[in-house]
């Protein structure tokens, strides 16, 4: 992270920042021993910058408030729900959704590394990663949640689920008040990234003029 | 290993500060470098948690000191080198100097959509599943010098068994180069209390995926 105000620099071709060097360089050597494909490269990078972001996790939780058999579908197996929907990009084979309710807050991290549902989710945001949260999500959950602006009622139960090995969980968020009768489309537009880690909290309606 | 990767409940790193609006990449070599690993897993150079015990191994100031992306670079040039894919004077000089080592498989355009799908970790199992949900369990006390998933912060404690995902591939034997080894998986609940004493939230509940080999009954 240190260098990232260097690195925005990068690509008006003024000087290099040594990683970015170092980086082509390896890229050069891979490519002359025939072992990647700068083409391929290419739209590896393009696929994570333009197609596979959170509108695709926001689709899987409108779906959920509208349609109480795909709810249950997704409750029960995420893998088969949300690969059913076929809207998505290919989801691996250990998606588990976790429902928020007013009885209890799901939260997702990975204190290990970064382990994050990227088909639904896209790439981790650097927070995600950092090391703030890797080590306090699992001891003081609620002072994060106050780190993002959001205080649950005492009561609540607050779940913590570590992502320690290959199952990737996404938070089915509740449904904000003042949504009835809202088309798909419209309430996915209520389904923040952070509300489906479980860092926050679905938008309101008078929130997304915002 | 007990690395600075193993962050659970640990202090000092201070709040949590997320940017607005933040892009996918804040440089473009973070891509390339997201992209290289992708392409190197393809072709079967090497698996997802070697690449993850690689990070664990680095000299624990460099963990701490780097950014996300740039682990993921010195990983990559770690496993290259060791596997025999490149060697240091090929890093050094910037150029490919000697023979490619033949891969089963190299990412190409036509199967760039294949090549990003996420593999499947089931394997098939060995035994019956020894716990189901509802048990009571104790995580082992380990303190491996290899890759594991049992974090520091959840080892010899007492839970209950909630979720069966299963029989994975164990990342365990994997990262040690000692094939699957199928372990069943579960998700494993604990109080806040149990992992943290008495004065944690009472409110607070954390669960970790646990393969079978960290569990005992309880």
């Amino acid at each position: 992270m240190t260098d990232h105000d260097h690195d925005h620099h990068d690509d008006h071709g003024s000087e290099l920042s040594e990683t970015q060097l170092r980086v082509r360089a390896l890229e050069t050597i891979l490519t002359e021993k025939g072992y990647v494909d700068p083409a391929a490269l290419d739209a590896i990078v393009e696929t994570y910058e333009t197609r596979i972001g959170p509108r695709n996790g926001a689709v899987v939780v409108a779906k959920a408030w509208t349609d109480p058999a795909f709810k249950q579908a997704l409750l029960g197996d995420a893998t088969k729900a949300v690969a059913a929907l076929g809207h998505v990009s290919k989801v691996g084979d250990h998606l588990v959704a976790v429902e928020n309710t007013p009885e209890r807050h799901n939260m997702i991290v990975c204190t290990l590394c970064s382990c994050y549902p990227w088909e639904v989710l896209g790439l981790p945001p650097v927070w995600y990663k950092s090391a703030p949260y890797r080590s306090r999500a699992v001891k003081d959950p609620r002072g994060v949640l106050a780190d993002f602006g959001v205080a649950l009622p005492k009561e609540t139960e607050v779940r913590v689920w570590d992502s320690t090995a290959e199952t990737r969980f996404i938070v089915l968020p509740m449904r904000p008040a003042g949504t009835e009768g809202w088309s798909e489309e419209r309430l996915a537009d209520l389904v923040t990234r952070d509300s489906m880690i479980g860092t926050g909290l679905a938008r309101k309606p008078g929130e997304l003029a915002q | 290993m007990s690395s600075p990767h193993d962050m659970g409940g640990m202090d000092g790193f201070g709040k949590v500060e997320a940017e607005p609006n933040e892009p996918p990449f804040h440089a473009s070599w973070e891509g390339r470098v997201l992209a290289m690993v992708r392409a190197m897993g393809y072709a079967g150079a090497w698996h997802i948690d070697h690449s993850r015990f690689a990070q664990e191994t680095l000299p624990a100031h460099v963990y701490h000191s780097v950014s996300y992306y740039q682990r993921w670079q010195l990983a990559m040039e770690k496993n290259l080198v060791a596997r025999g894919y490149v060697t240091p004077d090929e890093l050094a000089a910037g150029h490919a100097l000697h023979q490619t080592k033949p891969l089963n498989h190299k990412l190409t355009l036509d199967v760039v959509r294949a090549g990003m799908a996420r593999s499947s970790f089931f394997r098939q199992h060995q035994a019956p599943a020894r716990f189901k949900p509802g048990d009571r369990v104790r995580t082992a006390n380990i303190n491996p010098q290899g890759h594991t998933r049992l974090p520091r912060y959840a080892r010899d404690k007492q839970g209950v068994v909630e979720l069966i995902h299963g029989c994975h591939a164990y990342p365990d034997s994997v990262a040690a180069d000692k094939g699957d080894d199928p372990q069943w998986l579960y998700t494993v609940v604990f109080d806040g209390r149990e992992i943290w004493g008495p004065d944690a939230d009472p409110t607070l509940k954390i669960s970790i995926d646990a393969f079978e080999p960290y569990l005992e009954p309880a």
